[in-house]
């Protein structure tokens, strides 16, 4: 394994990642629910009253940040290097892949963790092996 | 006041991801990517996000209502199956496709990339179809009973 130090960025990941664990204290202690971002898109499809305009207004939060972002700093712009047939399959198998197995990296990764919680443990290593596979297989067996 | 507390969590959320670098898929592929030129970042994110979450958590844990009166609603299940490994694993797949997970899926939507509009799409019209599974699997159930 060699580590790629020009790309690793300890103290923005470090400052960030504390950024996420306020979001995800936030919502538990005052909306009293879990910061799962698959959850909380996904309840929108079986809409309870007073159930909807929390979780809509969470969603807006996180597709509205980036121009709250670029009014203090440059965005840095992604990069997305899958083509568009990639991109259908992905979104496919995140959006059936996170409601079977109940929630994705915030809420089995970060809140799921955080309540050291064994069965959000097992989802992360299965979707952490998974990814890690996936990569290994695409840019090193087919050389995508 | 939820509302706004829930919009004010997603924004937070977003600089979280932004500011850590995780809202680029390229980099978070450079963590998945344990063969190559491995960026260690995104385990660091998680550490961060988790030794704040464990502090909120462990205060959560005595109480059963928020600060604001709210109903606690944390997870009950805690058996391990079928269902939680192989959606792990599906999502696992799909995340190592293209670097996104929804978070960060929805922040690059905000920034107006157009390949965050198909990937989101794919993952909500995912969702639907898990719904209606399931829809027709507690159906088939109640016809059985």
């Amino acid at each position: 394994m060699t580590i790629d130090w020009s790309s690793f960025t300890p103290w923005s990941a470090l400052a960030g990642g504390a950024l996420i664990g306020i979001a995800a204290a936030m919502l538990v202690l005052l909306n009293g629910r879990i910061a799962g971002i698959s959850g909380i898109l996904g309840g929108l499809f079986k809409p309870a009253n007073g159930d909807i305009a929390w979780r809509v207004a969470f969603v807006l939060g996180l597709v509205g940040a980036p121009l709250v972002y670029a009014v203090f700093s440059d965005f840095p712009r992604p990069e997305i290097d899958a083509g568009t047939g990639a991109l259908v399959l992905a979104g496919l198998l995140v959006g059936i892949g996170t409601r079977y197995g109940s929630g994705c990296t915030s809420g089995h990764g970060v809140c799921g963790l955080s309540r050291l919680s064994p069965r959000s443990l097992a989802a992360t290593l299965a979707f952490m092996g998974a990814g890690f596979v996936t990569v290994y297989v695409a840019r090193h067996l087919l050389g995508i | 006041m939820y509302v706004f507390t829930a919009l004010l969590a997603g924004l937070v959320f977003g600089m979280g991801l932004i500011v850590s670098g995780m809202a680029n898929p390229a980099k978070v592929l450079g963590f998945l990517d344990l063969a190559g030129r491995w960026d260690p970042s995104l385990g660091l994110v998680m550490a961060g996000a988790i030794s704040v979450g464990l502090m909120a958590f462990t205060v959560a844990a005595r109480r059963t209502r928020s600060f604001l009166g709210a109903e606690l609603k944390l997870p009950g299940a805690r058996h391990i199956d079928r269902r939680l490994i192989g959606g792990g694993l599906l999502f696992g797949v799909g995340w190592g496709v293209a670097g996104f997970c929804p978070g960060p899926a929805l922040v690059a939507l905000g920034v107006g990339e157009a390949k965050a509009v198909i990937f989101v799409t794919a993952m909500l019209v995912g969702m639907g179809i898990f719904e209606l599974l399931e829809r027709r699997k507690s159906a088939r159930q109640a016809s059985a009973a």
